[in-house]
């Protein structure tokens, strides 16, 4: 008998009641979405800006290697996206479309269609992800809801840049993924 | 294995001892701060709890059915009977693809099967990524708490250990620095590497996809930069449906550490072009747990770590005591059921407070189930002092009246006690503990004269 054989026949002998599956209620909130979002974002220390903040924070830091994968912000960008992540190694900034945000986590979704390599978010210095203040959700049921049966091959919720607090508990800003996160809204 | 010599171990250093027991107890307070954010919050546990039952009832038929879309979706996906056959698995993917150096995302599954030893011994090398558990890799150690993998390390430990590893300064201390050195560490070993292993947080059955959570994005660094994937999952991993994706990361973080989400919450459902997905479905040991009707609901567990940061023992006496991969409450159910004899003190090393099953997200009634794995263990062994104190505490306990009668008795009994019997070598319990003080009057007769 394979081994799949053997679990499954194994968990088919064991006596069990049934148990019928939940409904999941509605908990949405009414109180005001995008300044919870804000609030969010900034708790997972990340940052909300507009756009002029955008082009200020990339021209005082004089960054060179920028990615922008957001439409209209194209000319953002200083390279084109390569074919073998490896090569954004070196990248300073990565600019993209987020689809939503959830206003009690500040979780942001994102599929392959907004990444162009999944590995742009998190080996980018610097993260900033451009979204519409009016496709905010105030929970995850109703992101959940949102997402529906949309298929891609990778989604995704950032909520905030790379940390740690390994280290006697202390929070570091910065891991292994991007150092910052931006959100823009629009 | 004894946890209370291995406590007593834990104990010589009083000063880490004592910051070990306020730094988890600060967790669970931001835990508290944060559940209390929503007002939900109980109901969530409940539908969390109604929703692991429905699994546990359905577990074949689900596990089929995430195997079915998976494949469908061109993830390859493995069945393990036990460690072995999982770590068989993965070295032969390995193999096949000539690979000599892996990197790993924070996986218990992975611990529990020995992996990391396993595949050194056939040549390859292992690099743990998560910043917590590269530094109990470097120290040879295994993690000592599920979400906190060094929490029992301090800061002048790591520094010298990275001084030593990593030629950082010496002397250096500063948490941001010491981050900084291993990211660039690692740095180099995600980018080196063609095969990344992860764990799992969540399997959908609905769609075939799993699901990764991390603050770090370690995970994501490893295998979106790797050729292939492996993800390693428990069978009991397994959810419904994608909404119910929602109640879960509700919960996870915010009773892991306080935190309403971690930062990356990743969704994997097919390989990027010319990459590749497996996915190895591991029983070892669970369906012998899911036939045990008193102690199969121990496989709802999220692994978020809230009952040990809890856990008054836990707090005093870390990880390693318990000797087990699942330190803490949910350890000491986990793994008797593994194997009895070895584990067979973890079920006392708790006050039975039901501190634990209070936190608990998911509803696991873990004092109750340390207390049967107690009658468990003492029916089927016997003689040392505790197991006979214990024994004689569970013939009261069950019967009221009994109760009632011995309770003046046992007043008077703990008073002459005398000390050579409480404070024995044999009984390890009676160590770093007074007896209480015996109240004159019993409850009742303090309620019947008081109560108007
Ligand atoms: S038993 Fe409950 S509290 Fe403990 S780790 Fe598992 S889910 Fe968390």
């Amino acid at each position: 008998m394979s081994s799949r054989e053997h679990i499954l026949a194994k968990i088919k002998s064991i006596p069990r009641e049934s148990k019928l599956l939940p409904d999941i209620p509605d908990f949405h909130f009414t109180e005001n979405i995008p300044s919870r979002f804000i609030q969010s974002i900034e708790s997972n220390k990340g940052e909300v800006i507009t756009e002029s903040g955008l082009k200020a924070f990339l021209e005082t830091n004089r960054f060179e290697k920028i990615i922008s994968l957001v439409s209209g912000m194209e000319n953002l960008s200083t390279q084109l996206l390569p074919s073998d992540a490896h090569e954004l190694n070196e990248l300073e900034i990565a600019i993209i479309q987020g689809q939503f945000g959830v206003a009690e986590n500040g979780a942001i979704w994102l599929t392959d269609e907004n990444l162009g390599l999944r590995a742009l978010p998190f080996i980018t210095e610097h993260l900033v992800i451009v979204m519409d203040e009016k496709s905010l959700v105030s929970n995850m049921h109703e992101a959940y809801q949102r997402i529906g049966a949309q298929h891609s091959g990778f989604g995704l919720f950032i909520a905030g840049p790379s940390k740690t607090a390994d280290i006697e508990q202390s929070l570091v800003i910065g891991a292994h993924g991007a150092k910052s996160l931006r959100v823009v809204l629009k | 294995m004894s946890h209370p010599a291995k406590a007593s171990e834990f104990l010589q250093d009083a000063a880490k001892a004592k910051w070990h027991d306020e730094t988890l107890w600060f967790v669970r307070d931001k835990r508290d701060t944060i559940s209390k954010t929503i007002p939900e919050w109980e109901q969530l546990r409940d539908l969390a709890s109604q929703i692991k039952d429905n699994v546990l009832a359905n577990l074949d038929q689900y596990l089929i059915q995430f195997e079915e879309k998976a494949k469908a979706n061109g993830i390859q996906v493995h069945w393990a009977r036990d460690a072995e056959e999982h770590n068989q698995i993965v070295l032969g993917i390995l193999q096949r693809h000539q690979c000599k150096a892996i990197v790993k995302s924070k996986s218990i599954l992975t611990e529990e099967c020995h992996l990391n030893p396993y595949l050194e011994k056939n040549g390859i090398e292992v690099v743990d990524t998560d910043l917590g558990e590269r530094i109990v890799q470097f120290l040879n150690q295994p993690p000592s708490h599920i979400v906190l993998p060094a929490i029992h390390l301090k800061k002048k430990d790591i520094s010298e250990l990275f001084h030593e590893k990593l030629h950082t300064e010496k002397g250096n201390e500063d948490p941001a620095y010491l981050t900084h050195a291993a990211r660039l560490h690692l740095r180099e070993k995600f980018l080196g590497a063609k095969v990344a292993i992860t764990g799992v947080n969540f399997g959908v059955a609905e769609t075939g996809e799993f699901v990764v959570c991390t603050n770090e994005g370690n995970a994501d660094m490893g295998v979106h930069l790797a050729v292939v994937h492996i993800a390693c999952m428990g069978i009991e991993k397994i959810i419904p449906r994608r909404k119910d994706l929602g109640v879960f990361l509700r919960l996870l973080a915010r009773s892991a550490t306080g935190q309403p989400i971690t930062n990356y919450n990743s969704h994997f459902r097919s390989p990027a072009s010319g990459k590749e997905i497996h996915i190895v479905l591991v029983d070892n040991g669970r369906t012998d747990q899911l036939g045990r009707e008193k102690f199969k609901n121990s496989l709802k567990c999220i692994r978020c770590g809230a009952c040990m940061n809890t856990c008054p023992i836990y707090r005093r006496s870390g990880g390693y005591s318990y000797g087990s991969v699942v330190p803490g409450p949910i350890g000491s159910i986990l793994s008797p059921g593994l194997d009895v004899k070895k584990y067979s003190t973890l079920p006392f090393a708790s006050t039975l407070c039901g501190s634990c099953t209070d936190v608990c997200p998911v509803k696991i009634n873990i004092h109750e189930q340390l207390y049967e794995w107690r009658q468990e263990i003492t029916k089927s062994q016997g003689t040392n002092a505790k197991s006979i104190s214990m024994k004689i505490a569970n013939g009261i306990f069950a019967v009221p009246f009994a109760y009632k009668v011995t309770g003046s008795m046992m007043r008077g009994a703990l008073k002459f006690l005398p000390d050579s019997i409480t404070y024995s070598g044999l009984n390890t319990w009676g160590k770093q503990r007074d007896l209480p003080e015996t109240p004159k009057e019993t409850f009742k007769d303090w309620y019947k004269k008081n109560r108007s």
